[in-house]
């Protein structure tokens, strides 16, 4: 294949996978139990969530193959799944392949969701905190694009976005923390106790 | 050795209270323990036997039929946990600190009879951190019988946190196996409660005392006291508006008043709350009910934890029942939504209504939060908070209407008749 | 009788309300958010939507159990 559109698909497929990833971490981040919004559809943004991760993940995979097939650099197989193995643009590649790696742990995991604890599935969720900075440094340390004024541009936004999705998030947290009805008070002092039993302890038929 | 088929000993009486507390005069009275020769299956059956014709049940509020308890129990399997439950969170309830300061080595017998019954390998006392009393005396039994003649399990003794959650079965084997004194979801009662993989058996210690003496005299002393459809006795703590608070030992069926009368109520008498504060008051209309679990049952009540309070005329049936809500709330293991949330609203709107402070719609609000919260939790917490507000609404409905019309009674502000760790604000 | 019912963990139960927005012929909400169901079996034309319900809680905490009748 002519290493040129190669080079181009890397370039579109790495750009939208990251819009796909930031607006998976919007949606996923704009969410908080116990939501008073009565009239927005929880489970739709839920299902949207989803949905657009799998898109990323089809554009990541076809990133990964476009930039694997393209001689003109050589990066390697390898290099997909193990981070700094890459020979051409050692560290960014890398950056590129511990997102995936985190990617991919959080996608695996969602799959296998029904058979793992709940806390272990939401502890493998959070790896994509990490996921998504990384992939945006692999993004503009890479440098291809990176100058352009309209990838500039896009890259703010998704910065800003998740941003303040994350500031949302933590104020909705707090809120909620902050509903809870006088939470555990200390442990209570015993009363002193009855010793008068004695004066009524027989049996009613002694 | 004892069994169900032996006649019972001609004139023994089936009691609790009275017996001698040290070892050697409890072996004297009682006879010896006898289990460590009989890991045999003929005893084990014969006892089982016994229990299940003395129509014993549960005396740490359940009323569970023990044998029935004791076949899951045994279906569970072998190497499990014997829990003694003398956590006795309810503040209105005495009697099993008294079990165990008084006759201590009755129940650790119990213990010891289910023991050898399931083939336990550990028995676990469970006192709250606080009740140093009881576990020193505890202690004390403990060392007096640790020879393996007397007691062939070792008696380990545990301090779980003294809340009122904490002695609930679930939260309790909870503590024990993870630390969390937390409540467990169990969709089937059936299940057994796991210590890691072993099986516990969570008794309460009354239960337990019952046990060890039906374990020795066969079913028929204990059949030969309370009422025929439920034998035996139980212990009461009377409190409240009485001259002499204490705790009582009674035959089931004893009607209400005549219980609250040996602890020389107050009089006129304008209430009995039964069963706990989780329990149900009894307006005068129905103080000769017997206290069993059919009679209760049939006038919204419980027999619940051995406890009657007894509430005199120059008292506030509304504020009283507002500080226990309000004391519930604030026990609230706080796991599940309806009882984190509603209980306090129910506490809260309960407080506006003694306060005389209620606007028009708060009846209709109570009412609504009532009827949502049963059977809602992971445990009966909030479904005992419920049946008290609603017994409140209905024996001191005269009282409520008043207040809800900013008529408060005189003795809104009188302090409290009852027993809580803390002083709870209305 | 086996039917299948709607059974709530109320300790894993965060009050994400997804379920009563897929199954609100079964399943309402109280005022703090959290669901109530009414204990009856689930009928057949919503039994696609209560699994879904079950997948979709984010604790866990739905389950479609089948329980012999009560």
């Amino acid at each position: 294949m002519n290493s040129t559109y190669l080079w181009y698909a890397t370039r579109a497929t790495g750009i939208v996978t990251l819009v796909l990833l930031t607006l998976t971490m919007v949606l996923g981040l704009v969410t908080t139990s116990r939501s008073r919004a009565r009239n927005w559809p929880g489970f739709a943004q839920q299902e949207l969530h989803r949905r657009i991760s799998i898109l990323a993940v089809v554009f990541l995979v076809i990133h990964v193959i476009t930039s694997i097939l393209d001689s003109y650099v050589h990066i390697g197989w390898l290099a997909v799944v193990v981070p700094f193995a890459s020979p051409y643009a050692r560290l960014w590649v890398g950056l590129g392949t511990i997102s995936l790696d985190l990617m991919v742990a959080v996608f695996v995991s969602s799959l296998l969701r029904s058979h793992l604890q709940p806390r272990t599935w939401r502890g493998i969720h959070w790896l994509a905190y990490g996921s998504w900075p990384i992939a945006l440094a692999h993004t503009f340390g890479l440098g291809t694009d990176s100058s352009e004024h309209w990838v500039i541009a896009l890259g703010t936004l998704c910065v800003l976005s998740v941003g303040l999705a994350f500031l949302w998030r933590l104020r909705a947290t707090a809120k909620l923390r902050a509903m809870v009805p006088n939470p555990d008070p200390p442990a209570v002092r015993q009363s002193r106790s009855v010793s008068t039993a004695g004066a009524l302890g027989g049996p009613r038929d002694a | 050795m004892p069994s169900a088929d032996l006649a019972p000993p001609v004139g023994k009486v089936h009691r609790l209270l009275g017996h001698p507390g040290n070892l050697t005069e409890h072996l004297d009275a009682h006879g010896p323990l006898n289990v460590a020769v009989s890991r045999n299956s003929t005893w084990q059956q014969g006892l089982v036997t016994s229990l299940e014709a003395s129509g014993l049940t549960g005396r740490g509020g359940g009323s569970f039929p023990t044998s029935i308890k004791l076949e899951l129990a045994l279906a569970a399997g072998s190497r499990g946990t014997i829990v003694v439950n003398a956590m006795e969170g309810e503040p209105a309830s005495e009697k099993d600190k008294l079990l165990l300061c008084r006759v201590p080595h009755l129940v650790l017998d119990g213990a010891q009879y289910l023991a050898a019954l399931c083939r336990a390998d550990r028995i676990v006392v469970c006192i709250p951190i606080g009740h140093d009393a009881v576990a020193t005396a505890v202690r004390h039994a403990v060392a007096e019988r640790s020879d393996h003649r007397h007691a062939p399990l070792a008696e380990e003794i545990v301090r779980p946190p003294d809340r009122f959650i904490a002695g609930e079965e679930s939260a309790l084997v909870n503590w024990i196996d993870t630390g969390r004194s937390l409540p467990v979801f169990r969709p089937d009662k059936g299940t057994p409660l796991r210590i890691g993989r072993r099986p516990a058996l969570v008794h309460n210690t009354e239960t337990l005392a019952h046990l060890a003496l039906i374990a020795r005299d066969g079913p028929g002393p204990f059949r030969n006291r309370g009422m025929t459809g439920e034998p035996g006795t139980s212990l009461i703590t009377v409190s409240g508006d009485v001259a002499h608070p204490g705790v009582v030992e009674v035959d089931r069926g004893t009607p209400l008043w005549d219980i609250a009368k040996l602890s020389h109520p107050v009089e006129p008498v304008q209430a009995l709350l039964v069963g706990g504060y989780g329990g149900a008051w009894v307006g005068p209309e129905h103080f000769a009910t017997p206290y069993a679990t059919s009679p209760l049952r049939r006038i919204g009540a419980a027999a619940g934890v051995g406890v009657i309070v007894v509430l005199g005329a120059s008292s506030c049936g509304l504020t009283e029942s507002a500080r226990i809500a309000r004391y519930l709330a604030d026990q609230s293991a706080r796991q599940c939504g309806p009882c984190m949330y509603g209980l306090p609203a129910v506490a809260d709107d309960l407080a506006q209504l003694a306060r005389g402070q209620g606007d028009g719609d708060s009846m209709a609000r109570l009412h609504r939060r009532l009827g949502q919260m049963m059977g809602r939790g992971a445990c009966r917490h909030p479904d005992g908070a419920v049946g008290l507000v609603r017994s409140a609404l209905a024996v001191f409905a005269t009282d409520i209407a008043g207040h809800s019309q900013g008529r408060t009674c005189p003795f809104w502000r009188s302090p409290t008749s009852l027993r809580f760790p803390r002083a709870v604000e209305v | 009788m086996n039917e299948l019912r709607i059974a709530i963990d109320p300790v894993a139960c965060k009050a994400y309300g997804y379920c009563a927005e897929l199954l609100p012929e079964a399943i309402s909400l109280d005022e703090w958010g959290y669901p109530i169901i009414d204990g009856h079996p689930v009928p057949a034309e919503l039994l696609t939507l209560a699994k879904r319900a079950a997948r979709d809680c984010p604790m866990r905490a739905i389950t479609v159990r089948r329980k012999s009748g009560r």
